[in-house]
């Protein structure tokens, strides 16, 4: 493998583009400049093709089905994530209705356009919208795209029917997550999304939230609703076994 | 008190040891973040083996940074990005302004940033008609009291609660807040606006992925994320050596960030952004601009300090460390503080205006010991001040006194005597207390502190009884 002092090409195109740097003062040892050989450059393009894992902690490593939803659900509370677990998506309008009623909000709902279509016939006093983010909206649900057990993490993507405001500017962020869809870590994510993409870019934007919106910034002690949400609720769609 | 100058960082020093507010506010530091950062650390059994690899990794891409830059830049525009390659802070500056023209914009909302701060960003901005808007609350705070941050990671830790209720109602206009929620919600109305108003939103980067051509954002209150998705144009600011190779790289260093940084497993919101918003996208940026910052780094590369671009801005250096505990950020008089800001702002804006900074330190190695990357810091410190003693910038008396200690030392029949005495002289002076409150020439030490007496026998003379004593088969 080359070390540092084999090259530095960016340097010398830093240089070649706009004469000495502020560093160059310094005694830089001018021998390790040097091209890479196509040899150590096709090992980096491979290591990147391969993105191999590196250590990963037990905890992230987890397969049994029913422990990774423990963790999850374990992890997120730990970050002032609330969760409710609901038997089947049928459930999830009346849940909300339940969570609107019982934090004294208005009965209005931000959807995102990407959220399935729940049963809202069955809740007709909540009065429910699609689309991007607006400045008046104080709850919005959104869909996860997964959520990580190691962290208590939810991932979501943007697109075509996912804004991604939606999930910073409401007062109250309800997440949608189906149980199939929780992975051990980070990585299992990255796998998905890359095969999602199907050799093509990520999404725009892919957010990991782990809990909401807060703050240390008051004499250090941690307040919630910094800018972003000030309340986290997980319906969580227990969709196996 | 705004802005200290790093040349007078023993006067600076002086001044901040005598501040009580100052005082307070740092013990506070230390009793909240030094404990949550050891609790998270002992509840992750794997903690010190994703530190190994976390240093192999940065290594590994140090040692190849010219490569997945180039990987990165490609990765980045094949998603519509632009990659602005800038040799100094000047040309980023430029840069950054021909982009904010061209957006025609006059509010610009900013996520915290160090680079940002190393680019003196706020004060240009201002200089050409833009307004700049700080929306990281810590952040905030300082930029309305005109200063700078104190801290790397909670830049307005140096201001209490009540010097906050002061200036937003001195900049709010009232009525004067007292309680923190209070506080932050009046901070959440007022920058929600600004958000809503900004043209261009700029953020730093924890790390830029050569692999997806994504830079990602670590924040725990969601103004990042507010900056770089509202505005038409989003400029993301980052330095050379925040790259890594892999989404999978990013994540190991992930797991030790934020368990560094403030005792959490995994900060609130971890953010990845890949170009600008497809064509069908409800929302997001027009336009995606990285701004690669070289200023001074890649001169590091192949020297002694190579290993402090392996740092990711933790702060568990300065959080841990005596002399930052004791003075704060701001005596420092450079962007950035504690032991790593005294081994990086030497390399980055040079030695003769920061000479002292290396000194600054008691060598008592904690910085070293809780680095997630495990970054050698009290090596490369020591390595600075033999570069201020070779170049001359010692002052005259520390040169002489080290000749002279030198011209002693080099004389073994004249050195030992001497430094057997001078024990058993100590010894006996301080034989009451055990102690020295006053010694000639050493006034600037024992004014703080007094000097433990010597025992009577000099480390030679203890050697060779013991050496004896192990030869004979004694204790």
């Amino acid at each position: 493998m080359p070390t540092a002092s084999a090259r530095v090409g960016h340097e010398r195109r830093f240089r070649k583009r706009r004469g000495p740097g502020p560093g160059s003062r310094r005694r830089a040892p001018r021998a390790r400049c040097g091209a890479l050989t196509d040899d150590a450059k096709r090992e980096l393009d491979q290591r990147l093709a391969a993105h191999p894992r590196n250590l990963q902690p037990a905890v992230a490593r987890e397969s049994d089905a029913a422990r990774i939803l423990e963790r999850f659900v374990q992890a997120a509370e730990a970050a002032d994530v609330t969760v409710a677990r609901l038997s089947s998506a049928d459930a999830v309008p009346e849940a909300v209705a339940g969570y609107l009623q019982s934090h004294n909000l208005p009965p209005r709902l931000r959807l995102s356009p990407g959220a399935e279509s729940y049963p809202w016939e069955r809740v007709p006093l909540v009065e429910t919208s699609r689309g991007a983010a607006r400045g008046e909206d104080r709850v919005a649900l959104t869909p996860a795209l997964a959520g990580v057990a190691e962290t208590g993490s939810l991932v979501l993507e943007s697109g075509p029917d996912k804004p991604t405001a939606l999930n910073f500017l409401p007062e109250h962020h309800v997440v949608t997550l189906r149980a199939s869809e929780l992975v051990a870590s980070p990585e299992d994510v990255w796998d998905r999304l890359r095969a999602a993409a199907g050799g093509g870019s990520l999404p725009r934007t892919v957010n990991l939230i782990t809990g909401p919106s807060r703050t240390g910034d008051i004499e250090l002690t941690i307040h919630l609703g910094a800018h972003g949400p000030r309340a986290l609720h997980v319906l969580l769609i227990e969709d196996q076994g | 008190m705004a802005h200290l100058d790093p040349r007078d960082f023993k006067a600076n020093a002086r001044a901040a040891l005598a501040d009580r507010q100052l005082s307070d506010a740092l013990s506070r530091m230390s009793a909240g973040l030094v404990p949550k950062r050891a609790d998270a650390v002992a509840a992750l059994p794997e903690f010190d083996a994703l530190r190994d690899r976390a240093r192999e990794i940065k290594d590994h891409t140090l040692a190849n940074l010219d490569h997945y830059l180039e990987v990165f830049e490609a990765n980045c525009q094949a998603t519509g990005g632009q990659v602005h390659w800038c040799g100094t802070a000047d040309e980023a500056r430029s840069r950054i302004l021909e982009i904010c023209r061209a957006a025609d914009a006059r509010t610009v909302t900013k996520g915290k940033s160090m680079v940002g701060e190393e680019l003196h960003l706020n004060p240009f901005f201002e200089r050409h008609g833009i307004t700049p808007v700080e929306t990281d609350l810590g952040e905030y705070i300082v930029q309305l009291a005109d200063e700078v941050p104190s801290h790397i990671v909670a830049p307005a830790i140096h201001k209490t609660k009540e010097q906050v209720s002061d200036l937003f109602e001195r900049h709010h206009g009232g009525p004067r807040q007292e309680e923190p929620e209070a506080i932050i919600g009046e901070a959440r109305e007022v920058l929600r606006q600004r958000f809503l108003d900004a043209d261009v939103g700029i953020t730093g980067a924890n790390y830029l992925v050569a692999e997806t051509g994504s830079s990602v954002i670590v924040t725990n209150e969601g103004n990042g994320d507010l900056t770089q998705i509202l505005p038409k144009v989003h400029v993301v600011i980052a330095s050379i050596e925040k790259i890594v190779p892999t989404l999978e790289d990013a994540t190991t260093i992930l797991r030790l960030l934020a368990r560094s940084a403030t005792g959490q497993p995994f900060s609130a919101y971890t953010t990845f952004s890949t170009g600008p918003k497809r064509a069908d996208d409800l929302d997001g940026p027009e336009a995606y601009h990285v701004i690669l910052l070289d200023n001074g780094r890649s001169a590091m590369l192949g020297t002694e300090f190579q290993d402090m671009l392996r740092c990711i801005r933790c702060g568990a250096c300065m959080n841990h460390c005596p002399v930052y505990q004791s003075v704060g950020g701001h005596a420092y008089g450079t962007v950035y503080v504690g032991p790593m800001g005294s081994v990086l702002s030497p390399a980055l804006v040079g030695l003769e205006t920061t000479k002292h900074l290396p000194n600054a330190s008691t060598f008592c190695g904690r910085c070293e010991a809780v680095c997630p990357m495990r970054i050698p810091l009290p090596r490369m410190l020591r390595a600075w001040r033999e570069r201020a003693h070779e170049s001359g910038q010692t002052t005259v008396a520390e040169r002489r006194g080290l000749r002279l200690w030198a011209w002693f030392a080099r004389r073994p029949a004249l050195y030992g005597p001497g430094a057997r005495l001078a024990a058993r002289a100590l010894a006996w002076l301080g034989r009451d207390k055990g102690r020295l409150a006053r010694l000639p020439f050493a006034a600037g030490w024992t004014g703080g502190r007094d000097l433990p007496a010597p025992e009577g026998r000099t480390f030679q003379e203890q050697w060779r009884k013991d050496a004896d004593g192990i030869r004979t088969g004694r204790s």
